[in-house]
């Protein structure tokens, strides 16, 4: 009898730990559409319920997320270019292709690398320290004590920093695409036998508009994952110093894996 | 002056997962008075204290704040009131990223079109009655702990709050420090006529600043009166919290084994 219950126990426990799991997930997506929702409540009718979006606030988030990330996203741009270079110059040369070199990184850049990387460092930068500087504050109460100040805590820690990420991570990205084919260009002139200006001009002709909107939307939809994930995991921080440890890898773990799957869904229903 | 209590509550029922909190409590704080809520630690204090704040929303039963049902309230009577109450957390809760001045004038800043002048003195005049005059630059991670609790406390009254809630204010202070505290609790009713409501565990404050004493146990109010009835109510339990008696567990013998062996969590 014993052995039976033992048996069923087997099959049961990881199917329900399964379900736990599941639920647990839906949960989340909810309320990371909910905290959406409300921010952009408060951002733009916030005012009418006496919960105004501070600008100040947004000023002092677009100063952190993007321009203060300004020189390390810069640097990784450059190098992401010059990589490029090298890779291009050596794959398309045993093809006797060099000179297509240019359309090859301008569109790689502006499609997909530039707002993909930019994506994952201002995750790393931003996103960990939403998710730190929220969790924090809800361990030590200083949520709870917004929220009996009459100050929503949403209006007063999400809302900003979805606003500056919304309009600073498509800056980023275009900041990105600039030095990253600079970047190729100072690697590639001299090996196509051309000045930097020219490759930089041919770069300019061959690129269309949408190419660089392809990079732009995408930077638009990782701004609102980071931010929802950051936010979102800071809030549900429990456990003391411990677990704001743990929300702040989590938020970037989750972050980056989202980042490349939905630039991968992006890409294939961009190219089709 | 209204006679209607500041705080009412009804048949209030609070559950952590399967394990129920608060057993449909009673309650009521009449305008002007000073209650303490005391009770052992896991008596239901701090739920009850979360529900008073409209923190939680009641799952079965009522809770009026100055009149409003805050379980069915909407965002802007909500408010309204919360405009009315002032709260003081355990830890303080001062944001870490504001200097003690910004911290105190934060309600003025979110709640009010006062000017800038005006402010910096309104929060300087609040930082002087909780005896912080000149400190309002420094960092709340710069204060001591009295120093956090006071500071917390005057951004709890800086609107100048009808009700102010105090949470555990000795926690952790030495017994100096908190005595200080308690004469400015009883400074505050006096001077700003507030409405008080202390939580707490420590005896010597409660019978100190305390006009009446609810006792919570396990979810239960076990009585409501002034400190003398509560000193002599002959209730076990209330006498093994007076006096610091363990209490005396019963051990059932098949509970017992259930628990130690049963697999499901």
């Amino acid at each position: 009898m014993p052995l039976a219950a033992h048996d069923m126990n087997a099959i049961v426990r990881p199917l329900e730990s399964l379900g736990r799991a599941t639920a647990q997930s839906l949960a989340n997506v909810g309320y990371a559409a909910m905290l959406l929702l409300e921010s952009l409540y408060f951002s733009f009718a916030g005012w009418r319920i006496g919960q105004p979006l501070r600008l100040r606030a947004v000023a002092e988030q677009m100063r952190q997320i993007g321009v203060d990330a300004l020189p390390i996203v810069a640097l990784l741009a450059l190098t992401i270019g010059i990589m490029l270079g090298i890779q291009f110059i050596a794959a398309l040369s045993e093809f006797g292709a060099q000179s297509q070199v240019v359309v090859a990184v301008a569109k790689s850049v502006t499609r997909e690398f530039g707002a993909l990387i930019t994506a994952i460092l201002v995750a790393g930068r931003s996103g960990s320290a939403l998710a730190a500087r929220i969790g924090s504050m809800s361990v030590s109460q200083e949520v709870d004590a917004l929220a009996t100040m009459g100050i929503e805590p949403v209006r007063y820690l999400a809302a900003p920093a979805l606003l500056a990420m919304l309009v600073m991570l498509p800056v980023l990205t275009i900041f990105a695409d600039a030095v990253a084919i600079g970047g190729a260009a100072l690697y590639s002139s001299p090996a196509l036998n051309v000045t930097p200006s020219a490759y930089v001009m041919q770069t300019l002709a061959l690129l269309s508009p949408g190419d660089v909107w392809q990079g732009i939307a995408k930077s638009v939809v990782f701004a609102v994952l980071i931010t929802l994930i950051g936010v979102s995991t800071g809030f549900s921080v429990q456990g003391g110093a411990e677990g704001v440890g743990r929300a702040t890898t989590r938020a970037v773990v989750l972050s980056i894996c989202w980042i490349i799957v939905v630039d991968m869904i992006f890409s294939f229903f961009l190219n089709r | 002056m209204t006679t209607a209590p500041l705080i009412e509550v009804e048949k209030l029922e609070a559950w952590y997962g399967r394990r129920r909190i608060l057993d449909g409590v009673d309650f009521s704080v009449n305008a002007g008075e000073i209650r303490v809520i005391m009770g052992g630690s896991g008596s239901g204090k701090s739920t009850l204290l979360r529900h008073l704040l409209g923190l939680h929303k009641p799952r079965s039963g009522r809770v009026r704040l100055l009149g409003v049902d805050i379980g069915r309230a909407s965002e802007r009577q909500m408010l309204d009131v919360r405009r009315q109450i002032g709260v003081s957390f355990q830890g303080g809760a001062l944001l870490t990223s504001l200097s003690v001045g910004d911290n105190v004038a934060l309600p003025l800043r979110e709640h009010t079109k006062l000017d800038e002048a005006t402010i910096r003195i309104m929060s300087r005049l609040k930082l002087e009655v909780v005896n912080l005059g000149g400190f309002q630059d420094l960092m709340p991670s710069q204060l001591s702990g009295g120093m956090i609790k006071r500071a917390a406390l005057a951004r709890a009254i800086v609107m100048d709050p009808k009700l102010l809630f105090f949470d555990e204010p000795s926690a952790g202070l030495d017994p100096v420090v908190s005595a200080e505290l308690d004469e400015l609790i009883l400074r505050l009713r006096d001077a700003l006529r507030m409405t008080i409501v202390v939580v707490t565990h420590e005896l010597e404050s409660a019978f100190k600043i305390a006009d009446t004493i609810t006792v919570l146990d396990q979810g239960n109010i076990l009585m409501t009166g002034t400190v003398d009835a509560v000193r002599h109510c002959d209730n076990e339990r209330i006498q093994d919290l007076l006096n610091r008696r363990p209490r005396e567990i019963q051990v059932d013998a098949d509970a017992y084994l259930n628990r130690l062996t049963e697999e499901a969590a």
